[in-house]
């Protein structure tokens, strides 16, 4: 939790603060009353930042990576410090034409024919979670902290061949960088993302193998090694994106579910509606808001973004507008017409978007398989995460079959 | 019987998959996981609906019916 509390936000359109617990208890009718009411909102925090809601306006910048740079996406009190166009963590924070030399790097691991061979891995680690939670003899269950979150972990640990017990330290590390952003903690230097990968990149390139980091150790763009801080950054991505996503994509299903017994019933009944369900999941419980530092002056919605201002890229929010989405405040289990935008839009979609549908498909078919039925113990007492991923972080489910 | 085709602009397309997920008769994807047209000309009559889902389910707008 931040060291010190977030003033409080009295005017979302005028003051917005995405970091504020209020937010993460009701970021979704916080997006449906600005979008009725001031489609971009505007907050002198973190030094300047926009919140466009509408589809349309939030479409419109991440198709625009001329006045809208990658080189920060995560909203903080400082600019990032890293140039363009690579930046910090490419491909995500690299601007064209840099980014498509990295993204072009990983993009035949992630592709959907490259992610099936991880099925087997994901759902092996699906059933080893619900036998250890039917093993513990109780009928109460986080499915957030004993479930959703371990799956993620696993499999991307298997992709860069690092150890499985080395999870709870990526867990640790992302914490700090997606829910903390800009809470200055003292840190010893070992006890960091960077030394870590550090270490492991040294090693890797010693003894190369078939995994991901090895791949990337002995890649070259036009006869050129990549630099470290571009295979660290590229690493660095793929856990702190891979994980807390997935984790909050798993257990915003998990919740949904929990709390309507004629969707279970569906999904249990009917195999041909699990396709549609999965993405309508995606749409109506999108983890990721995404971010963009202004990179020249440029008007959106009426507004005037300033060069260096912020704007976050909502995309649950651009899932719930009206104008895109039939009933788009409902959840629909067999929507037929879905373009949703959880994966984002334009250049930066997610490379990883085939793993994480992937995950999130085996992880809610083995746990309905396993549990068909199962409510949440305590409604209120469920938290959500806060900042630019969404997702349920303690979760206490009753099974009750 | 009227039929219709499908017009892919690989430009737009940004590698969703969701075309390849709904109509794998339609859609395959490359080695990067961008899309690839599989039917020049006329959908045969009974892909036609899993054409149009394809469409209806494109992101970036990529994939158009022509009637």
């Amino acid at each position: 939790m931040p060291d010190v509390p977030r003033p409080p936000v009295t005017d979302w359109a005028t003051d917005f603060d995405h970091t504020h617990p209020d937010y993460a208890a009701s970021a979704p009718e916080i997006w449906d009353e600005l979008r009725e009411t001031c489609p971009v909102a505007h907050t002198e925090r973190f030094g300047g930042a926009w919140l466009p809601t509408r589809h349309e306006d939030v479409a419109r910048i991440a198709k625009d990576t001329d006045n809208f740079s990658s080189q920060g996406i995560i909203v903080t009190d400082w600019r990032p410090d890293v140039p363009r166009p690579m930046g910090y963590a490419p491909p995500i924070t690299s601007d064209p034409p840099f980014h498509a030399i990295a993204r072009g790097l990983l993009l035949q691991f992630f592709s959907p024919k490259a992610i099936d061979g991880w099925e087997a891995t994901a759902r092996a680690t699906c059933r080893e979670l619900i036998a250890e939670i039917k093993a513990s003899g109780t009928d109460l269950v986080d499915g957030a902290a004993d479930y959703a979150q371990h799956i993620p972990v696993r499999v991307i640990a298997d992709m860069l061949d690092l150890p499985r017990e080395d999870g709870d330290k990526f867990r640790v590390f992302i914490h700090r960088i997606m829910e903390e952003p800009g809470q200055n903690q003292v840190l010893d230097y070992e006890d960091t993302l960077e030394a870590y990968l550090s270490r492991k990149i040294i090693e890797r390139r010693e003894n190369l193998g078939d995994d991901l980091i090895s791949y990337l150790c002995n890649a070259d763009v036009e006869g050129m090694a990549l630099e470290d801080r571009h295979i660290f950054g590229t690493i660095a991505l793929l856990i702190i994106a891979g994980i807390d996503t997935t984790w909050s994509g798993i257990g915003s299903s998990i919740w949904h579910l929990a709390q309507n017994p004629v969707d279970r019933k569906r999904w249990l009944t009917d195999p041909e509606v699990r396709p549609f369900a999965l993405e309508e999941f995606l749409r109506f419980y999108a983890p990721v808001t995404m971010a963009r530092l202004v990179a020249e002056d440029v008007e959106v919605g009426g507004c005037p973004m300033k060069e260096g201002d912020w704007t976050l890229l909502p995309f649950p929010s651009a899932n719930r507008d009206p104008e895109a989405f039939d009933n788009a405040d409902e959840f629909v289990i067999d929507r037929q017409r879905n373009r949703h935008t959880a994966f984002g839009l334009g250049i930066h979609r997610c490379v990883g978007s085939n793993l994480a549908r992937m995950e999130m498909r085996v992880a809610i078919e083995e746990w309905m398989d396993a549990f068909p039925d199962f409510e949440l113990a305590d409604p209120e007492s469920v938290t959500w995460s806060t900042g630019q991923v969404r997702g349920p972080r303690a979760m206490s489910i009753r099974i009750t079959s | 019987m009227p039929t219709v085709k499908i017009k892919y602009d690989r430009d737009a397309c940004q590698g969703h998959n969701r075309c390849y997920m709904l109509a794998p008769e339609l859609f395959d994807t490359d080695d990067e996981g961008y899309a690839i047209l599989l039917v020049e000309g006329d959908v045969p009559a009974e892909l036609e609906e899993k054409a149009r889902l394809a469409a209806d389910n494109c992101p970036e707008f990529a994939i158009e019916i022509i009637d």
